[in-house]
This record gives C-alpha cells, structure tokens and sequence, in this order.
C-alpha cells in the first residue's frame, strides 16, 4: 500500500526511534564528510552550498513525503504524534533564527539583565502545561479560534481571537524568513531578496502538501540539526580551553576571568564606567520593575502564542499533551542553558584578545564581520587595519590601542564567529549557518500554519462557507498558506526595519489578547461571552495602545500621560527645550528638530517607567479585570456551555468538539 | 477501574495546579529578588545569584514540569477520570 511509504503513516509512527536515529547519523557523516573534503581543497563556499541546499532538500523531501488529503492530518498532524517527538517539533517550533544566532549577543551585551529573556521564554511553558495545553487537547480544536468560538458562544470571539493571533504571527514570520534570508545569502553569497524566496520555495515544499503532518517531521529534523549545531562548537571550544567538554560547567571560570579583566580595564582606562556593564551585575540595563516586567510578559506571552499552543493538539492524548511540554521544556532548555556559555566565552575573547591591543595586531575575525557591517571600531566599521587606524585617528586623545567604548559588536557575532574565535575548520561555521536557517525555518512553518489555518479553518469553513468539502477545504487551505507566504517573503525582502523591531511586541499583543480569555475559560466557569469579548478587546487594545503609542507617538503619548511618567528632571526640561527648539525651527529645520525631539520622547513617554516591550503588564490586568467583572454583572453561561467545561477539565470520554465523517481518530 | 468522582479530581488538580503556581512564581521572581545576595556565594566560579537565572531556575522548570505530568496522571487515574 502506498501509505505504507509515507512519513507520518503507521509504519513510519511505529519506526519513529530508528529512522530519527539513521537521520542523526547521516546527518553526522555528512558533516564528516565535508569536514574531510574541506581538507582535501573543497572551497568554503562549495561547504556553504553542500550545508543550505541538502539540508533544505531533506526537509523538502519530508515535507514531500508527509503530504495528505486527510483534514485531521492537514490540521492536527491525525492527533497521533508521540509526547517526545512533539516536544523535538515544539523545540524547533519555538526556538527562532534570533534565538539561535541572537539570543548569545544579547547575553554578552546586557550580561545579567539579559538572562530575562531566558528565564521568560523557558517558564512560560509551566503556565502552558498546568493551565492550557491538556484542557485545548481535550477540547479537540484545529485551531486556538476554535476554543474561543464555541466557550464564548460563536463568531464573534472567534473573529477577535484570529485577529489576535494574525497581529502577534505576521510580524514574527516576517522576521524569520528575514532571518532565512541573511543566512542564506552570507552562506551562499547571493543577492539577499533571492536568498529570501530561496527561503520561501523551503518553507512551502515543508508546510503545503502535509499542512500540520509534514512541519511536525520536518521541524522534528529541523531540531535535531538545530541543536547538534548550537552545542558543538562550544562543547569543542570547552574542552579545548578547559579540557572538560561541558561548555555549560566549565563557563564559571570565564565569568570568573571576565570580573578580573573588567578591573583591569577599568585600572588602565581601557574602558569607562559607563560603557562597561560589570557582566554577572544585576540591573545595569532594567531597573528591577522592568526586568521583572519582561520575564513576566514574556512567559505569559509563551503560554499564549498560538503556533505553539496548536502544537499540543496534535498529541494522541491528553495525558501525552502533558508530559510533550515537559519534553517540549527539556529540548528546549538544552539551547537556553548552553546560550550563556557563548556569551561568557565571547566575552572573555574580547575582553583578553581585542580590548587593549594595538590597531596593528587586531586579529582577523574581526574583519570577515566588519566587513559585514557588524563590527564597528572607533564607529566606522572594521574593514581593514588602515580603516580602523583611520577611525580612531579621528578621535581625540586616542591611545591607539582598542578601548571598550571604541567597539561595537553586532548580536548576531557572538554565535557565529564562535567556530573561528577557537579556530576550528569552515566546516563547523557551515554547520552553525546550517543550524541557524533550520531554527528560523522551523518558526516560520510553524507560524504561517498558524496564520493560514486561522484564515482557512476560521474564516474560511466555519464564518462563510461551512459546507464545503473535505477536498475544497483543503484547497483553500494551501492556497492560503501559499498566499500568506508570499506577502510576508515580500515583506521580509523589503528589509523593513519597523516591523522586525516589532517582533518583540507578538508576546505582549498574544498575552493580552488572548491569555485571560483562555485560562478563565478552562478555570473559571462563571467567565461569559460579554465578558470575554469585552476583556479581549480591551486588554488587547490597552496593549496595542501603550505599544503604539510610546512607538510612534510618543511626544504626544508623554504630553496626554506626563503625570504617570517616570522621567528624571532633566529629561523633562530636555523636553521642554526640544518642544522649543522645535517650535522655533525654520521650516527646512522642522524635520531635523521633530527627529529629535521625538527620539528623547521615545525614552520618557512611559507609564510608571515601564518598557514598551512590556505592554502587557497593564494590558493582562485590564483583561482579566473586565472579564471577571462584566461576567459578574451578566447572567452565567449556559448549562450546556458548563457542562462543556467540565467535559474538558477531565482527560477521559469523547473530544469536545469532532470532525464529521473525516477519519479523525479520537482520544484513544 | 477506580469509581469516578469528578469533585475530588477537580479539586486535587487545583491544589496542584496553585502548587504549581506557587513554585513558578518562586523560580521566575522571588529568588532573583535576592541576586545580589546570592552572588556573594560563589560556586565552581558562578555567582549563585547569577546561576539561578542562567541555569538553576530552568532546571527547576523542566524537573517540575515532570513531576507535574506524572502528578497529575496519578490523580486523573485515582479519581477515574483517565484515558483510555
């Protein structure tokens, strides 16, 4: 039988183990392979091609392979992926190009005020696991919409949940295949737009024919490249530098040198006390309120995005929808706990290798990224020795050698000049490029599913045609996906700098929108339609307000909001002075004087102090709030809809909601 | 086949469910509260304060997370109320 050759089928479920571990092993002896023949000669950018177009190829053929005519299989992968697998493909589902090449960057830069970022996008999956993922599972959507329609009485909880959901996926799809984009085109050295639709062509031959099936083994592969290439060259640079080859131990001993050399640079001016952030300090960057802020917003936000929220849906049972997150947490951990390692290693080569040495001996690496534009010495960026004499002529009083406050490092650097920092062959650089488009592929399969089968599954079959056939609705659904694909590639191509620093703003605009009505819904069942529809929108909007409004309007944000403002006095008479000078302006100096004045505003219009990045400190209480208020003052739901919260607090018995006629195989 | 009683299930997952809570809420913000206090101890070159956000509150999550699946499959199985 022919399905007895497909990925996803029963003989495939049952091999699970021995063909993942063929896969690994393969995947291994390719990259000894290339190793071997980069010896013998092979140019680097024949090592480059080898890496982006077999790995693409392999998921294409799995996306290939995974294809299907089934609803249940297009939309929920047939609820018969295995808790540990689906935990690899939420790995990779969630762990996105910035993660995997920037999340070390940040680390390095913001030394202990930025391990919020990992603290928030690991403990968010405790809120998943204990207050979401098994009660959605029960219920038996396809989609997070799903739930909203039939505990919230109908479409229009529905309409407001898709709404949601496409404000906080479309920004970050398009960075991903952003990200595809970079990767490939310094990689395979093309023009970066084709390097985007290169991009785009993997995502679609993973994501179209299979739908959910096909991204659940694909992103399972992806993982397994993802993680092979984030943890080998740092468990080689460990054992080198510290013969011990758990980078994850052995980094207690550069943090101890980063705190001895920050002294030194300190003692011999090599760097000022307002440049240099002592790294293992807490507070240098967010002031407590704010850092605690982002860890929060940023786990409440993890609990709410929908693309990871559908992946438990495809669990064979509740019970596996549980331990998958816990699994889910585990992969996931094994990239977040090893990204501190980076930063410290880094860090400690910059510190003993670049601060303090003379212009003439800067080492090369430094170059291959200046080149790039992402290392800047003495503000020009680091193309050649003579260039970066230059620079740093220009400055006053230089001593000649690099000083902390001359450097600018790009995030993104930390990850990928690790394999040359330590000196490893061109291969393992390959592998990390490898591994950076597996992680930014996998997020944008799993988004744009999400996206496409809230416009297919959402609007399409339950709002306007809800009679259509198995095989139209399958029709819809590709060419959705496809259509969704293309605008965000040609988004993304545009390079536009406002919506990937919007990425940032998915989980803010996902919790507000989306986590009260959720957890009230399941917890709560006293939460009502009236109450859940006002509370979206107004904990959504509240957010999208706070969001927009410090953003991009901020100098009459910060005049409506001053009294609620945390600015310093001289911020505020900054202000004043801006607004003058402004005012005062000659019409051909207008623009120039609203720039700044509108910058400084950016920094001060605030409520309480609070970042932007953190809406949704007030956008969740407000939510929460509305809901339990306005469900007090309006009549209970319906027994029945009761009677369907209770169905969903218990694992045994039917689905909630079930496909007709479609061979979806139930909670067994 | 343990006689079902939807009461006690639902009251046994909330206490655990507040459990939960309760310890994410002490590994997510209560314990980086005293970072700098923390720091003061120093393990195989980590700053203990530095550790708990870098590594030890991530293992906590994982570790808890299954306890928690485990926990409640156990509770879901005495009230009669599970799979299968």
């Amino acid at each position: 039988m022919a399905k007895e050759y497909t990925v996803g089928g029963g003989s495939f479920l049952n091999n699970l183990g021995k063909i993942y571990m063929i896969y690994t092993g393969g995947f291994f002896g390719f990259v000894a392979l290339l190793a071997v023949l980069e010896q013998l000669g092979m140019p680097n950018r024949w090592i480059g091609y080898g890496f982006v177009f077999l790995t693409i190829a392999v998921y294409a053929l799995i996306g290939v392979l995974s294809r299907t005519s089934e609803v249940g299989e297009y939309y929920v992968a047939g609820r018969s992926v295995p808790a540990f697998y689906n935990g690899m493909a939420t790995g990779a589902d969630w762990m996105s190009g910035a993660s995997f090449v920037g999340m070390a960057g940040t680390l390095f830069l913001l030394g202990y005020d930025g391990l919020a970022f990992v603290l928030g996008w690991t403990g968010g999956y405790v809120l998943v696991a204990v207050l979401i993922a098994p009660f959605l599972r029960k219920f038996g959507a396809y989609t997070v919409p799903d739930f909203f329609a039939e505990r919230y009485g109908g479409s229009f909880a529905r309409l407001l949940a898709v709404i949601v959901l496409i404000s906080c996926s479309f920004t970050y799809v398009t960075a991903q295949i952003y990200a595809t984009g970079i990767i490939a085109s310094r990689f395979l050295d093309i023009d970066f737009t084709v390097a985007v639709y290169v991009g785009l062509l993997g995502i679609l031959l993973c994501s179209m024919l299979g739908g959910m099936k096909a991204v659940t083994w694909t992103q399972v592969a992806q993982y397994i490249v993802l993680i092979v290439a984030y943890l080998l060259p740092v468990v080689i640079l460990s054992a080198k530098k510290y013969g011990i080859p758990i980078p994850q131990l052995t980094y207690g001993q550069a943090i101890q040198d980063i705190g001895n050399l920050e002294q030194n640079m300190l003692a011999k001016g090599l760097a000022d006390a307002k440049t240099l952030k002592p790294h293992i300090k807490p507070f240098t960057t967010y002031d407590p309120l704010n850092f605690f802020a982002l860890i929060f917003c940023l786990m409440v936000g993890t609990a709410s995005l929908p693309h990871i929220l559908m992946r438990y849906f495809t669990t064979p049972s509740v019970r596996e929808a549980r331990s998958s997150v816990a699994w889910s947490l585990l992969f996931i951990f094994l990239l977040y706990f090893t990204a501190p390692a980076y930063a410290a290693f880094s860090k400690l080569e910059v510190y003993s290798t670049v601060v303090g040495r003379e212009l003439d001996l800067l080492r090369p690496w430094i170059f291959t990224y200046g080149k790039l534009g992402l290392v800047k010495v003495c503000g020009a960026d680091a193309i050649s020795h003579e260039a970066v004499k230059a620079a740093c002529a220009k400055i006053a009083q230089h001593p000649g050698v690099v000083r902390l406050q001359d450097l600018s490092i790009n995030t993104d650097v930390i990850v990928l000049s690790t394999p040359e920092i330590a000196g490893m062959p061109y291969v393992i650089a390959g592998l990390v490029a490898a591994g950076g488009l597996a992680a930014a592929l996998s997020t944008a399969d799993g988004l744009l599913l999400a996206i496409a089968n809230a416009l297919s599954h959402d609007i399409y079959y339950k709002m306007i045609s809800p009679n259509a056939s198995t095989k139209t609705r399958l029709i819809v659904a590709r060419i959705l996906l496809l259509v969704v694909a293309v605008i965000a590639a040609y988004t993304a191509s545009t390079k536009p700098a406002d919506i990937l620093s919007m990425v940032a703003w998915a989980f803010s605009l996902a919790a507000a929108g989306i986590f009260p009505a959720l957890a009230l819904g399941v917890w709560w069942k006293r939460a009502n339609t009236p109450g859940a529809v006002l509370g979206m929108i107004l904990g959504f909007g509240v957010t999208l307000y706070y969001l927009v409004g410090t953003r991009y309007f901020a100098v009459s944000f910060y005049e409506m909001w001053s009294f609620l403002a945390t600015a310093k006095p001289e911020a505020v008479a900054k202000f004043a002075e801006l607004k003058a000078a402004f005012a005062a302006a000659a019409p051909e100096g207008k623009a120039a004087a609203w720039t700044a004045l509108d910058k400084h505003a950016q920094g001060i219009a605030s409520w309480y102090g609070v970042k932007n990045i953190s809406a949704a400190l007030f956008g969740l209480p407000v939510g929460f709030l509305t809901i339990i208020l306005v469900s007090l003052m309006t009549p209970a739901p319906s027994r029945k809809v009761q009677d369907m919260v209770d169905a969903t607090r218990r694992p045994s018995g039917e689905l909630i909601m079930s496909e007709k006629g479609s061979g979806m195989v139930g909670g067994h | 086949m343990q006689p079902v009683n939807y009461e006690r299930h639902w009251s046994r997952t909330s206490a655990l469910m507040w459990i939960m809570l309760i310890l994410w809420a002490i590994f997510s913000f209560f314990i980086h509260m005293f970072v700098d206090t923390l720091n003061s101890i120093v393990i195989l070159g980590f700053p203990l304060g530095f550790y708990m956000a870098a590594q030890g509150s991530l293992l906590a999550f994982v570790i808890m997370l299954f306890i928690f699946a485990k926990r409640q499959d156990t509770i879901d199985r005495q009230e009669g109320v599970a799979e299968e």
